[in-house]
């Protein structure tokens, strides 16, 4: 019998440390499938943030960094200056890309450094227990905006992936979400185009994708898929914002 | 690469710049500031024909993260700035310290607190050689006095820091970085170094290799800063470097370094002059302290005087180097002119 679901080549036979119905394994998921299906585990680097998303040296069966907290596009951009022919991506969260790491995410992609960028949007700081993030919706409560985020204090939910797709330097920027099979389907082909354009050296790749934070969101795993579809995909749409068709610059 | 034994006038900066390519760096990131801007200045020009790179980043703070993902390649990178722009880059350094990667941050200090000013001063010493960034790190640091070793002790720093895979500093100043003086740009001999095997290149034919900082197991974190312990204590061994004038015979030594040790040579030489015996001491590495040199001489000699463009920083290492029957005193000048050689002497005259 032929086996069609497997774990892929490029992740380690180790069970995730995320919580129960938390995203950010499927994340890791796609980006496996991504790197086995171009083949080129053995030249890829992954930069790890900091966030829920660190342990990556746990699971991807290929090398890894750590960055500082918010650094991650700036380490990775580095790897890449030093070594053109490697394949560098890096899976950022919302506090890590939106908030701290906001400088070097938008110059970054304004550099078209050709690397791949997976953000991780759960609209709150998973890590450090659920505190108010840049992309936390307004009216949403965490341990930092116990009353609900108020814009008159604290602004409001930035969209990256639309502020990404204003750079000239983008070559590719989609948002999708993983909350239902069809869904998945398309950030999964998201995620491959993100590593093709990289591949194909068309320039900086982004993919946004809305997750799940059910622990620090106080959500079932299912009410918490529920959400990204009410609550998240009204305000942050999804679909490909910009596909660069062929190297601007050749 | 061709020896050019002839002597060229350059500034202090551009013999920085001349040396990190001397030694083989083809990666720079860095942002402008007074008084390093001829350091990219000089390697936006001469990194791209090499095939190097070179990035005039967004902010300090990206470039010693661009700093930290080149070299974790293994390639030989490099990053300056002056003070401020340094502050900016402690979490980096520490980060590189924590991960065991190597690379070469150059300091042409200029005058703080806050803004300051872009005068010469010796204000960052203490964020040089006690770490600077969070965690319990230590971090090789060369002073150059002349533009001479601005290129020699650059080529050195590149060396250190693959060696001991632990981020080096050249800490000058604006005085060092800003004079010309003559070059004879001879490109050191290569030190022995181990093979970079730690070094991410993609995982084809072996382990993925995992550079990082962050320990959580039970007791990998305490073993982790003993290991790097070990290595500043191996540095201490094997790496101090320092010069001595006229200490033999010395009643009286003058410690200081960098630009503040060239003035103090001169009140050396005025004070023998007089027929003073003074003698000058000068760390070139301001980690590791030359301890064990400083000691053995206040065997001999009873009186000390630290001179720094500061209120006082190194005199700390001086006072915790030498022998307890020695005096140790200490004229400061915080930024702005330096002191001329007079005023030296007028102070070694007080005690001597
Ligand atoms: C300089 C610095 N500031 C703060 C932190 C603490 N910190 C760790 S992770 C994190 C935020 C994580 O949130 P996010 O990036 O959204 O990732 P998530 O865990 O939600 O996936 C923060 C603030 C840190 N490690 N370093
Ligand atoms: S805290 Fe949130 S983001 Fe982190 S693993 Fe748990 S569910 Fe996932
Ligand atoms: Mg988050």
């Amino acid at each position: 019998m032929e086996l069609v679901f497997k774990r892929p080549e490029c992740l380690i036979d180790v069970p995730f440390h995320f919580c129960p119905g938390c995203h950010h394994g499927i994340a890791h998921r796609l980006v496996a499938e991504a790197i086995d299906y171009f083949k080129i585990r053995e030249k890829t680097i992954g930069v790890a943030s900091v966030g829920c998303s660190v342990f990556m040296y746990d699971y991807f069966n290929i090398d890894v960094l750590e960055a500082p907290h918010g650094r991650a596009s700036a380490v990775a951009s580095g790897v890449k200056r030093a070594r053109k022919d490697l394949i560098v991506f890096t899976i950022q969260g919302d506090g890590d890309l939106g908030a701290i790491g906001i400088g070097e995410g938008i110059h970054t992609a304004n550099r078209g450094e050709n690397i791949t960028l997976i953000f991780a949007n759960n609209g709150i700081y998973g890590m450090t227990g659920g505190q108010m993030a840049p992309t936390t919706l307004l009216g949403q409560k965490t341990t930092t905006s116990p009353y609900g985020r108020d814009f008159t204090y604290d602004g409001y939910p930035i969209r990256m992936a639309e502020m990404m797709a204003t750079l000239e330097g983008s070559a590719f920027v989609a948002r999708v979400a993983v909350n239902n099979p069809a869904n998945l389907m398309k950030a999964k082909k998201a995620v491959r185009k993100a590593f093709q354009m990289q591949v194909e050296e068309m320039g900086f790749s982004f993919v946004e994708i809305l997750m799940s934070c059910p622990t620090n969101w106080g959500l079932s795993s299912l009410e918490a898929n529920r959400r990204v579809e009410e609550e998240m995909i009204p305000y942050f749409p999804l679909g490909i914002l910009k596909e660069r068709k062929m190297a601007d610059y050749l | 690469m061709d020896q050019n034994l002839e002597k060229i006038l350059v500034r202090g900066n551009e013999a920085v710049a001349m040396g990190a390519i001397d030694a083989g760096c083809r990666l720079f990131f860095g942002y402008p500031i007074t008084p390093q801007n001829e350091i990219p200045e000089y390697l936006s020009k001469h990194l791209p024909p090499l095939g190097g790179e070179f990035i005039q980043a967004e902010s300090e703070i990206a470039s010693i993260n661009l700093l930290l993902g080149a070299s974790a390649t293994g390639a030989r990178a490099m990053s300056s700035s002056s003070s401020p722009g340094i502050s900016l880059m402690q979490e980096g350094i520490s980060y590189m310290a924590g991960s065991e990667l190597p690379a070469v941050i150059v300091n042409i200090s200029r005058s703080g607190p806050g803004l300051g000013g872009i005068s010469a001063s010796q204000g960052d010493y203490f964020q040089a050689t006690r770490g600077g960034g969070h965690g319990d790190y230590r971090m090789i640091v060369l002073a150059p006095s002349t533009v001479q070793e601005m290129y020699d002790l650059t080529c050195l720093a590149f060396d250190l820091s693959d060696k001991y895979r632990n981020p080096a500093m050249i800490l000058g100043d604006a005085l060092i970085g800003q004079m010309k003086e003559p070059l004879i740009r001879r490109k050191p001999q290569q030190m022995d170094l181990p093979p970079k095997d730690w070094k991410l290149t993609g995982a084809k034919g072996r382990k993925p290799n995992k550079i990082k900082s962050l320990y959580l197991q039970e007791g990998e974190l305490t073993e982790h800063n003993w290991k790097l312990y070990q290595k500043y204590e191996k540095m201490k061994e094997e790496e101090v470097r320092f010069e001595t004038v006229n200490t033999e015979d010395a009643r009286f030594v003058i410690a200081a370094f960098g630009s503040m040790a060239r003035v103090s040579k001169t009140a050396m030489e005025l004070a023998r002059e007089e027929g003073m015996k003074v003698g000058l001491f000068r760390p070139i590495t301001l980690f590791p302290y030359p301890e064990k040199a400083l000691y053995d001489i206040s065997t001999r000699v009873k009186q000390f005087l630290t001179v720094e463009l500061n209120t006082g920083q190194m005199v700390e290492d001086v006072r915790l180097s030498v022998g307890r029957d020695a005096q140790v005193f200490f004229y400061g000048k915080p930024p702005g002119a330096l002191p001329p050689p007079e005023e030296i002497l007028e102070e070694i005259k007080k005690y001597y």
